[in-house]
């Protein structure tokens, strides 16, 4: 076999995972089974995936079927989180396709007496010259696929694509419009029970007592669970889980709680607290120009809610030592690995098979869920448990995202161009996911005997995209610059990885303290912009944006506009968005028109609906989203309490995509929350000239805001 | 617990039940109809959104007592892959959702709003939409997508 050379290198999850049947396998009646590592969440990973095998493999896109992943049989790709499935995912998938698209025709070859390189495959049937034919199937037999991967072999030129790069209807959308079950929720086992867990209303408390008599009488009662101060019941029905944990909390008693921060001052906290600071990138200007005046502006945003319309839910069923659990974690070996500490176990006693729920947008309560399952599917011998969490529970038991408190100092010269900046962060770590450390992440191993301390978050390192610093250097070309980051050492509101970890801050206060400095030059925002870009393809989101929004619309009483900018994690999708805003006391978001590059969009529907989702979603953030609390207890743990945005609310969305099939796809998931929030902050100056710089943007920040103005 | 008759997407059903019980929960646990999904329990989110004459109620919180003699319907009800309701042809052609957790229950209300307002306005759609919540954001699709099926149904 003849092979192109030079060998390109592996793509990541196919060094971690070379083996090409872990990956693809032909199935009967003439299918392909396609095992990705990576999971559905609502983003149409797996449809992208099939468009990449489908069109390396020459086979319908409707002969293949997208296993879900499970630490018995899958890759391990660690996390789908970070926006990074197509880059990691497809990347591999396209190179495995590619190679087992080779041995085919290489054994095809062999079979037919036709050189490889004169034969074609057609949806899965090869041919020849003379009419030869056979097909994958045909040939599976003689093909070995327990072969790590080589690189040795190309995957098509992008002319020769003809799925991938094209909105392919998503494939699991038919189930869920005909009520088949999908989601972990529906699905029926023979003999499933269900299991509840008894969580605190204070934050920070440890049951330390419980009378059991009352809970003990429900019928239906299969169990109470104790394992130190974790406590639940397993019944046969969810009704008589759900009446006698009722009955359980009546008759608990707790240990007194931990302090919350004061919600009004969350600046005043995040930046008296025991911290660990970084300095994450400096830049010193060839020759400093003196500054004529500094400018320095803090910005926060508050702790924000995954909110997922489901709550989380995960099954559990032991056999002797072994245990298999469902889950809808967006991580399933790193799961498995905090399991296995809690539990004891060698990591292959435990089976962590990942099934769909909601849509999660990050870390948020799927792990927690999945250990409450296991702990309590103890008490129920060889069946099966599913056990689902309160939306109370999930609205304050959970992880958040983290609040932030950014300072940025931007030295001016006389002309006010900028000649120095500083920006610097106080935040919690922006991550505690599962398997990443010695100790679990998981909540009830901080619960049961011999308990786990919580795990303080921690960011990712800047190489990841960093954690509370992410799109904190600024991707202008600006003469100097300081980026310091000051991660917290205390953890009193519980946080992990919410969509855009700290980039949706970061981006707020940057595009914030540009747009305020351009209106002191009196210079287009936009112009600019432009002005400190040199990167063509971010100066082209920002153009492509301008344009289709007409920029800049004809000034209106009562109607502002704003823009944007960012590449998420400076290395991944670029986004540029313009807000329409309609303002008074209250502020109505009309219209988002936004531009995207992420290189080459696998399915662009899928692209457009990522970009819109993200953008009403951080239009809702911004809007209205801030978790409350008092000083003993999350106060937020309803849907009147965490309102979020309604279909009437929901601005009109416009999405370009600049489409660039040359360059290595990029997610899209978490490119438009930081442009749209600085959009929409930028457009209430526009309207009502004054700066809101804490979010959410409510008519009580406005009116803060126009005193302090005056 | 007393015998209950309702119809069910069409069918009598009659189930024994503590009268007390919420629909929602003898729907999916009892009759094994797992399209209207918990989401919150308080009536708050839409999620569970079933058709009671015509009118997408919530079931999480509506007492089995109150629904004897009524006419409930479901997605299983609203049409099926081989005879889709227009409306589920309607939101897979525009791709109208992320995870889809809410859709059945949107699906619902976008129903009942086509059976009393056969041809809906924008902004009716996203009024009779508004109890319903959705946390990825596919509104915009799914309003797309009721008025296509709106069109679609007074074209034939």
């Amino acid at each position: 076999m003849s092979l192109p050379s030079p060998a390109p290198k592996l793509p990541v999850s196919l060094v971690a995972n070379p083996r090409l049947s872990s990956w693809l396998r032909l199935t009967e009646g003439g299918r392909v089974a396609i095992s990705p590592g990576k999971v559905e969440i609502g983003q149409g990973i797996v449809t992208a995936l099939a468009q990449i095998a489908a069109d390396e493999l020459d086979v319908d896109i409707g002969r293949i079927d997208m296993v879900r992943a499970s630490t018995a049989t899958s890759p391990n790709e660690g996390v789908t989180s970070g926006s990074l499935s197509v880059q990691q995912s497809g990347r591999a998938l396209r190179q495995v396709c590619a190679e087992v698209r080779q041995r085919f025709l290489t054994a095809a070859s062999e079979r037919l007496g036709v050189d490889a390189v004169s034969l074609e495959v057609d949806d899965g049937a090869i041919s020849g010259p003379g009419n030869v034919r056979t097909s994958y199937w045909e040939l599976a037999d003689d093909v070995s696929l327990d072969l790590d991967a080589t690189a040795g072999v190309s995957a098509k030129r992008i002319a020769r694509r003809s799925v991938a790069g094209h909105s392919v209807q998503r494939v699991d959308i038919p189930d869920k419009v005909f009520a088949r079950r999908r989601f972990i929720h529906d699905v029926a086992f023979p003999g499933l029970m269900h299991g509840r867990v008894l969580r605190p209303e204070i934050s920070g408390t440890r049951l330390i007592a419980l009378d059991e008599q009352t809970a003990r009488a429900v019928p239906g009662l299969v169990a109470i669970v104790r394992n130190g101060g974790f406590a639940g019941v397993v019944a046969d029905s969810e009704t008589a889980a759900e009446t006698s944990l009722k009955a359980l909390r009546k008759a608990a008693t707790w240990s007194a709680g931990e302090p919350l921060p004061d919600e009004d001052d969350l600046a005043g906290f995040l930046r008296s607290q025991p911290v660990e600071t970084t300095t994450i990138d400096t830049r010193t200007a060839e020759l400093a120009r003196k500054p004529a005046q500094t400018l320095r502006r803090q910005y926060t945003r508050p702790y924000i809610a995954h909110a997922s319309i489901a709550p989380s839910c995960a099954m559990a069923q032991w056999d002797g030592e072994h245990v298999h659990v469902w889950t809808h974690s967006q991580g399933i070996y790193l799961l498995r690995a905090d399991l296995a500490i809690v539990l004891k176990l060698p990591a292959e006693n435990i089976v962590v098979e990942h099934m769909e729920g909601a849509g999660c947008y990050g870390h948020n309560a799927a792990d927690d869920v999945a250990l409450d399952a296991v702990l309590l599917a103890k008490a129920a011998g060889n069946r099966p448990v599913r056990v689902q969490w309160s939306r109370h529970d999930e609205m304050s038991h959970g992880p958040f995202g983290a609040a932030m408190a950014i300072e940025i100092e931007a030295d001016l010269d006389a002309e006010n161009e900028i000649v120095g900046w500083r920006h610097a962060i106080w935040s919690n770590g922006h991550a505690a996911r599962p398997g990443r450390a010695a100790q679990p992440a998981l909540l009830a191993a901080t619960e049961i005997a011999n308990p786990y301390p919580r795990m303080i978050s921690t960011n990712p390192p800047a190489a990841n995209g960093g954690g509370g610093d992410r799109n904190s250097v600024p991707l202008y070309d600006l003469p100097a610059w300081t980026i310091t980051s000051h991660r917290l050492l205390t953890m009193p509101v519980r946080t992990s990885a919410l969509r855009t970890l700290g980039g949706q801050g970061n981006v707020f206060a940057i595009e914030s303290l540009l747009d305020e400095i351009a209106a002191l030059r009196g210079e287009d925002p936009i112009a600019f912009r432009l002005r400190h870009l040199r990167d063509e393809r971010a100066r082209g989101v920002i153009n492509a944006a301008a344009r289709r929004a007409g920029w800049k619309p004809e000034k209106r009483p009562g109607i502002g506009h704003g823009v944007g900018f960012a590449r998420y994690k400076n290395m991944g999708a670029y986004c540029a968005a313009i807000a329409e805003i309609e303002g008074a006391d209250d502020i109505r978001v009309k219209r988002l028109t936004l531009a995207v590059d992420v290189g080459e969009a696998i399915n662009p529907d899928g692209v457009i609906n990522q970009i819109e989702g993200g953008a009403i979603q951080a239009t809702s953030w911004v809007l209205k989203e801030r978790v409350r609390f008092d000083r003993t207890r999350i106060t937020s743990a309803s849907w009147t309490d965490y309102p979020i945005l309604t279909f009437s609310e929901v601005p009109a969305v416009d999405v370009e995509i600049i489409q660039r099939p040359e360059i290595e796809p990029v997610g899209a998931g978490e490119a438009a929350h930081g442009p749209v929030t600085a959009a929409i902050a930028n457009a209430v100056f526009d309207c009502l000239g004054v700066r809101v710089r804490d979010l959410p943007i409510t008519r009580d920040r406005i009116i803060a805001a126009m005193e302090r103005a005056t | 617990m007393s015998t209950i008759q309702f119809q069910l997407n069409g069918a009598a059903t009659a189930v024994d039940a503590d009268p007390d019980r919420v629909l929602l929960d003898v729907l999916r646990s009892q009759l094994s109809v797992t399209s209207p999904h918990f989401g919150c329990g308080a009536g708050a989110c839409g999620a569970c959104h079933v058709m009671v004459d015509g009118r997408a109620m919530t079931s999480c919180d509506m007492p089995m007592w109150s629904v004897a003699g009524k006419d409930v319907v479901t997605v299983e009800g609203l049409g099926s892959a081989e005879h889709p309701h227009p409306l589920q042809r309607a939101f897979i052609s525009e791709q109208a959702m992320q995870c889809g957790y809410c859709v059945s229950g949107i699906l619902v209300s976008a129903a009942a709003l086509l059976q009393r307002n056969p041809s809906p306005t924008e902004a009716e759609v996203r009024t009779a939409l508004d109890r319903n919540l959705c946390r990825c954001g596919s509104h915009n699709r799914m309003v797309r997508a009721v008025l296509r099926a709106a069109a679609e149904m007074a074209a034939s």
